[in-house]
């Protein structure tokens, strides 16, 4: 367990460099093995090819976006990602194991957490208690312990709550620790489904739109959390989102979607500067409707 | 991992607050049992209060197990007393098979265990093909599966067929059974209670939450869906093998979805995901057509039983109520009493 009460290094900037697989990753995480890499990843619906040709690696301490208009199957990216939907083709292959066949909570214990666009918290429990189910697969309990509450259950639960509670104070939520999840303000529930994916010690951490209904002051403390979060567990961090100015602000690696197909891939400057992207948020030059 | 003074612990932290809750279950239902079992081996208890102490313990143990399924994994399931019957008539056939064998002390608990088993081997074989079902859809399965239960049990020859399993042999009073009523119970309570605040009950009160978010992190939900089906299976199990006991001729027409139901309207009544409330649910419930008797209503009894049951759900959803509740209950009147002990100490020390 890494003591949060340390300083942090921060962890340099450095330029996107290929990797042997073709795809760009920051230079230090060159010599690493990727935390996620997915080729030629694809899905249909029906007749509907929701995803085609999704081709990434991200490098094992990155920070990289995924953007795109709506419907671009972003979202969809993910839950191919934790198999919340088997991918129709292609493979995805997390620190070098491939998730092929494997279940959500399998995809899991790889080291996969993940947020939801739509805030799914456990609202009956207790913000303490949502953290511990983050942290199911770290705690050795076995069930014969969890009936008796004997067999080091005592200090199963004891080292838990110690852990959580660390968490949440990392978040600054320890303060609502016996509150239920569900009666906690928006922002809060935001960052408390953060605590709880990164509780079960992910490599890659998945966020689906992390400042969707925060205003800019919040938008920018959520940037400097995201940083921390990296800088501290050093894990890769992946996400999907709308604001600009958070994706240019703090992705290395920026990717987008649109229409379920890549159209660009690269640096915030270079995606900003790219046509095809221009086009696919803001529509052609001279096209129709154009004035 | 070096304890932090710098962590604020929370002054909200729930820990005293849960450990006191159980407490406070468990305390009230030994100075129930206390007081039942003066009355009953003093000979001071009615006849008709006596018989009905083993009955009231199995369906609370009926209740308490129901309420794994309904209060905490959030499924609803109508084949309870499928599983039930199923322990009842394996844990009767054992007991009747060994009767002349090993005393009683011996043969109830080995029936109750083989009983509960055997529920538990049903509830797996249902809980298979009910997985992949939620809500409406899983509660009509169950209700089926119970119900063909029902019908295997009438149909087989072992079990007495329609006419029902002469359990004369075996058939116990009140005091003899209710010591293993009274263990049972204790047992059920508290692995309900352990369960709640571990690891694994609260992996099954997220899958009742948010299914979705469960998986993600990492929750089995198959292997949790199916543990509490088996537990809470177990557990029927046992306590009909005690509930056959206590009569001389069983029938399985009698654990039809009607008791099923019965079973579910506890639990809902005090309250999902509550032992406590399941408890007082089941005494109320069971006691009250039996205190109704009284002349002058005995005519009306069902009726003002369902009024009565009408009128304690509406009390129970009534948010006015909740406040009177909270305002009457025993945690706020030590804590006002508190308040005003200090309030007078303040005013001396001036």
């Amino acid at each position: 367990m890494i003591d949060l009460k340390q300083p942090v290094k921060r962890i340099p900037d450095s330029p996107l460099v290929p990797y042997p697989s073709r795809s760009l990753v920051p230079e230090r995480d060159i010599s690493s093995m990727p935390v996620l890499e997915t080729q030629h990843l694809g899905i249909d619906f029906g007749g509907l090819t929701a995803v085609d040709d999704f081709t990434i690696t991200v490098g094992a301490t990155e920070i990289c976006g995924l953007i795109g208009p709506n419907g671009a199957g972003k979202t969809t990216v993910f839950n191919l990602l934790t198999n919340v939907y088997q991918p129709t083709r292609g493979n995805i292959m997390v620190n070098g194991f491939s998730t092929a066949g494997k279940s959500t909570h399998q995809v899991s214990r790889m080291g996969i957490a993940r947020t939801f666009q739509n805030i799914r918290l456990y609202n009956n429990l207790s913000v303490i208690d949502n953290v511990k189910v983050g942290m199911h697969n770290m705690m050795k309990e076995n069930l014969w312990a969890a009936i008796t509450h004997g067999f080091g259950y005592g200090k199963a639960e004891r080292q838990a709550n110690e852990t959580a509670l660390e968490f949440l104070d990392f978040f600054g939520l320890a303060d609502l620790a016996s509150a239920p999840a569900g009666s906690l303000p928006y922002g809060a529930q935001r960052r408390l489904e953060i605590v709880r994916a990164l509780a079960s010690s992910p490599r890659i951490l998945l966020l689906d739109e992390p400042a969707a209904g925060m205003n800019p002051s919040e938008t920018q403390e959520l940037m400097e959390n995201i940083r921390r979060i990296r800088d501290t567990f050093h894990i890769a961090v992946m996400l999907i989102e709308h604001d600009m100015s958070l994706v240019m602000g703090i992705c290395e690696g920026i990717c987008v979607l649109n229409y379920g197909k890549v159209i660009a891939k690269g640096t915030p400057d270079d995606i900003k500067s790219n046509p095809v992207v221009i086009e696919a948020y803001l529509g052609k030059k001279g096209g129709k409707g154009d004035a | 991992m070096k304890k932090n003074s710098n962590t604020p612990v929370s002054p909200l932290l729930p820990k005293r607050r849960s450990i006191s809750g159980n407490l406070v279950t468990i305390l009230m239902v030994v100075i129930l049992y206390a007081v039942v079992c003066y009355l009953l081996y003093t000979g001071r208890a009615s006849r008709q209060m006596s018989n009905m102490l083993v009955s009231i313990s199995c369906y609370i143990v009926l209740a308490v197990s129901l309420n794994l399924v309904v209060g905490l994994l959030g499924e609803l399931s109508l084949g309870h007393a499928g599983f039930m019957s199923v322990g009842l008539f394996t844990g009767c056939l054992v007991s009747l098979a060994t009767v002349d064998i090993l005393p009683l002390p011996v043969r109830m608990p080995l029936s109750m265990i083989v009983g509960g088993l055997s529920a538990a081997v049903v509830g797996l074989i249902v809980g298979l093909p009910a997985l992949r079902l939620k809500g409406d859809y899983l509660a009509i399965v169950t209700l089926g599966c119970g119900e063909i239960i029902k019908t295997v049990i009438t149909n087989l020859d072992v079990t007495g067929g329609a006419k029902g399993l002469n359990t004369t042999p075996i058939y116990g009073n009140s005091k003899t059974l209710l010591p293993y009523g009274i263990v049972l119970v204790f047992l059920v309570i508290i692995v309900m209670m352990n369960l709640k605040n571990s690891r694994h009950g609260r992996a099954i009160m997220a899958i009742r939450d948010n299914r979705i978010a469960a998986e993600s992190n990492g929750v089995d939900v198959t292997y949790y869906k199916l543990m509490v089906f088996i537990l809470a299976a177990f557990f029927a199990g046992m306590a009909g093998t005690l509930y056959g006991h206590s009569l001389s001729n069983n029938k399985a027409a009698t654990f039809d979805y009607n008791m099923s139901i019965e079973i579910l309207v506890l639990v809902v009544l005090g309250g999902m995901g509550s032992i406590r409330g399941s408890i007082i649910a089941t005494i109320i419930l069971r006691a009250l057509p039996e205190v109704l008797r009284v002349d002058w209503v005995s005519d009306y009894r069902m009726l003002a039983y369902s009024v009565l049951l009408i009128l304690i759900m509406l009390l129970n959803a009534s948010p006015k109520f909740a406040d009177l509740k909270g305002r009457w209950s025993i945690g706020n009147l030590m804590y006002v009493l508190g308040n005003q002990k200090k309030k007078k100490e303040a005013a001396s020390r001036d």
